[in-house]
Order: C-alpha cells, then structure tokens, then sequence
C-alpha cells in the first residue's frame, strides 16, 4: 500500500504539494505514483526563473519502461529544481516525499490553481483507480 | 481480460505486475525491473514464455518445405537437435515473423514462433505446408521457461536426475534436446547464456519455485526487453514488420542468397533490394547527452536525412540510454534525435551492446 502523508495537498494527476515556511510550494509525485512506474532513471526539472502555469508539463519523469509528464498544479515561477536527481532520479522512488521533491514555486497570487485534494480524498481517488 | 499462461496465478501470488503482451496477460515485472535485469546479467533468472507458439513440423518433405518457406537455410541443419534463427517473409520480402526452427529428424522440425503473430503465422504456414504434405501441429499444451544468466545452465540442471544434468550440460549453443519429458535448448534472448525449456505445463509451477529456491530469480518481461535490447536482438513489430525486408532491419546474415538456386518466399524481392542497395538500415545508438530514448522518436541525420528510434531504453548495465534506429544507408558516425522538442546527441554503435555480462561499447 502506498503511502499518503496527512500534512501534504494532492492532485488528481498524482502530484503532492507541501506549502514552505516562506510560502513557496514544493512539488513532487506520489509514492503510488512512483511505484507505478517502477524504476526511474531520468528526470528532468524546470530551471529556476521559469514561469509556469497551472495544468502544464514542468518536469518530465522517465522510468526504464516509460516517459510521464508531470503538470504544474499552480500558476508561479519556478524557484528550484531538483539538483540531486540529474544523477541520481532513484531518489525519486526510495524517498518520494522527501528527497525526491522535483520543484519549489512561487505562486502567483490570485493565479489559477489546479483542484487540490486531501490525503483522504487521494487515498479514495487511488481506490477508485484500483491500485 | 487477456490470455493467460499456466503459470499467470504463480505470476500474481509472487506480485507481479501484470500487462497486456500480444493478447496475453503477462508478468512485466516482479519488484524491480532493474533488480530482474542485473539478476540475469551476473547470476541467474526466470522468464514465463509460454506465451510464445511451438509448432511441430511433421512430413516426409518438411526440409524443402522449410526451404521453400523460411529466408535462413534450414539446409545448415546437418545435426539433430541443431536450431537456427530465421524470418518468414512474404512474397514483397516483408517479415512476417521471426523464429527459431529446430531440425529433429528428417520428417520432424519444430519452429517456435511470436505470440502476437500467431494466428497470422499458423495460417500461412498452413497454407504453404499443403504442396509439401507437412502436418502443422501447434503444441498448445507445453509451457517454456527461459532461464538465463551466467549461473543458469548449472542451477537447472539441478533439476535433473544426475544422467540428465550431464545431458543438458553438454548441449552446445543453440542446440536442443528431449531430455526426461522436457525439450531443454541451450538458446535465449538475453545475451547471457542458459537455456529455454519446453515442458508440460502441469509441470511449469513446481519448476518455476524450485528454481526461485535455487537462487534463480523471477524476471519479467521488463527485463527481458532491455536484456534483448542490451544483446543486440531485434523484436518483432518494433524493429521489423511486414513493412520492412531484413536488409533494412539489420537481419542480413540471417539471409541465406546461398545458393542461389534455393527458391524462398520473398527471395525475388530481396534480390531487387539487393541489386539496388537497401536505402535504410537498422543502427544501434548510444546516447550522449541525459535521456531515454524511446521508440518512434525522430532521429536526424546530417546530410542524409531522417531516420526513426524502432526500440529504445534506459540500458541498466551501461546506465545510459540505448536504442535501435532506422536511419538512411549513408548515416555516419553521429545523429541527433529529437526528444520533446530537444535535439540531443548520439553515437551510432554497432550492437551487441552487452555479451556475456560485458558492456561491448564505451
């Protein structure tokens, strides 16, 4: 069973969201999206500075078997991407909460945002998928 | 819901993932996809491919059926048990499948074909069998086990009796035999060495776990598709079609134009081919800059034009990515190929990749 932390937003497309002390946002995947999959060995982060919307392509996560987007679930600019994970993406998958947060974003205020769902909604939504 | 092997509820006891393959629902990985590739690179693992189609050839006549049918020359058989690699193309010099053929007797050859070729090759073969009055028999019944890796063929054989270990260890590469109701065949589709083992499929579940006791881990078809890639070998529907002849599909040396008064289905198109030179071939790539290629991505060739990534991946032993390319005839050393709008280097290599656990390129 995959895990689901209690202080973290969800998106339906399987990202997590943490809000930072300074109010910027951190994002990653899911570890029931991680395990789904499977071994990651490339993935690739937005440079600091980039502006980007909510709903669009940022970062792009490459296991042996396939290549996923993963989508903005805000509108902002990009403060940071993953240093550590041009070479070693497998953070990704043993630490998916942690470690393995793919970006950091300043929300634009007022910009859109994607719909955000609760631990206990993204457990629910990982049922329905039947995983 | 898809086919299933006699091993599919072994498959989801062990928690594996399960995928759609050519109609079959299939293990395409138990844990880690990686994990099952260097298993199979340093020791030993374990492949279901009972989906695959084993069909035994039965005639008077079936060497110049087999002549007549297959691009390879079945006439390099001189040895009982000897097996050879081949495609069946059709009249354009399309590949409609590639195979494995086994010279039993002389009125007894198996082939073993692509799951998700078979009805289309039962077919054909039929139909080409009938001037030869060769009996088609599929042997639905049996299971196959592929088990590969450098510590494959001692731990099978432990399964045995002490006469039969013996047997099966002195059977030379791509050789088979009948040995205690099962056909055990020094062959695979790894690069790795080991053996495929045809059986009955009541007796697939007990096997496979002995083997897992062995030391021998389970391995899906995840791994096997990198394994395969690693090794240089092509896949059917990926890297050859009926749209593509095998000179343009790195298959040349399993052509056999000698000699050339051997009449073969496509032989007339390929001599066309081969008079005017192929336009395209088939490359191994090695990417040098960060990504994975995968297949249909574009690749640009300066100067001769483009060309397409057939099968790409994350190769696990040379950690960095791998692919198979068809490229124009005059593609040089260097290409670039366009992932998500980026256009990124890579070397054109001659594959195998990896052999026998050794990385063959740099």
């Amino acid at each position: 069973m995959s895990k689901v932390p209690a202080d973290l937003k969800y998106t339906k497309t399987h990202e997590w969201l943490r809000t930072l002390p300074d109010g910027s946002i951190e994002i990653g995947i899911t570890d029931h999206a991680q395990q789904a999959l499977g071994d990651l060995v490339f993935v690739e982060v937005p440079e600091a500075g980039r502006a980007i919307k909510a709903g669009e392509p940022c970062a792009v996560v490459e296991s042996v078997k396939a290549a996923s987007d993963v989508y903005s679930p805000v509108t902002g600019e990009v403060t940071a991407g993953n240093p550590r994970l041009a070479g070693e993406p497998e953070v990704v998958n043993t630490d998916a909460y942690g470690g393995g947060w793919l970006m950091r974003v300043r929300p634009t205020p007022g910009g859109a945002a994607a719909a955000l769902m609760s631990p206990a909604e993204y457990e629910k939504l990982q049922q329905e998928e039947g995983h | 819901m898809g086919r299933q092997t006699p091993l599919f509820k072994l498959h989801q006891e062990l928690g594996a993932r399960i995928v759609d393959f050519g109609g079959w629902d299939m293990p395409v990985q138990y844990s880690s996809q990686i994990g099952e590739h260097h298993a199979v690179r340093r020791a030993a693992g374990v492949f279901d491919v009972s989906q695959m189609c084993v069909i035994d050839l039965k005639g008077a006549r079936v060497r110049p059926f087999l002549r007549s049918l297959l691009a390879n020359d079945v006439d390099k058989l001189t040895r009982p048990g000897k097996a050879i690699y081949s495609c069946m193309l059709d009249e354009s010099g399309g590949v409609l499948d590639d195979l494995i053929v086994y010279y039993l007797s002389d009125s007894w050859f198996r082939v073993v074909v692509n799951a998700g070729t078979r009805d289309k090759d039962l077919a054909w073969i039929r139909r080409h069998a009938r001037e030869f009055d060769v009996a088609v028999l599929e042997r639905a019944e049996l299971a196959m086990l592929a088990i590969q890796g450098p510590e494959a063929r001692a731990k099978a054989a432990k399964l045995l009796s002490r006469v039969g270990a013996a047997t099966a260890l002195e059977l030379d590469t791509f050789v088979g035999r009948e040995i205690e109701g099962w056909f055990v065949a020094r062959t695979g589709y790894t690069g790795e060495d080991g053996f495929e083992v045809m059986l009955p499929a009541s007796d697939a579940e007990r096997v496979w776990r002995e083997l897992n006791s062995l030391g021998v881990a389970s391995c899906g078809l995840g791994a096997r598709d990198t394994l395969r890639l690693e090794a240089g070998m092509n896949l059917y529907g990926n890297d050859m079609d009926e749209k593509t002849h095998p000179f343009e599909s790195g298959l040349a040396w399993t052509v056999a134009m000698e000699p050339r008064d051997r009449a073969f289905i496509g032989r007339a198109a390929l001599e066309a081919v081969k008079a005017q030179g192929p336009s395209r071939k088939l490359v191994g790539l090695l990417l040098e800059d960060r990504g994975v290629l995968r297949s249909h991505q574009k690749v640009m060739v300066a100067e001769a034009g483009e060309g397409e990534i057939t099968s790409g991946t994350f190769s696990p032993t040379l950690e960095r990515s791998i692919a198979f390319a068809r490229v124009p005839a005059a593609t040089g050393a260097q290409v670039q190929v366009d992932i998500r709008g980026k256009l990124l280097n890579a070397r054109v290599v001659k594959p195998p990749f990896v052999r026998f656990g050794q990385a063959l390129v740099r």
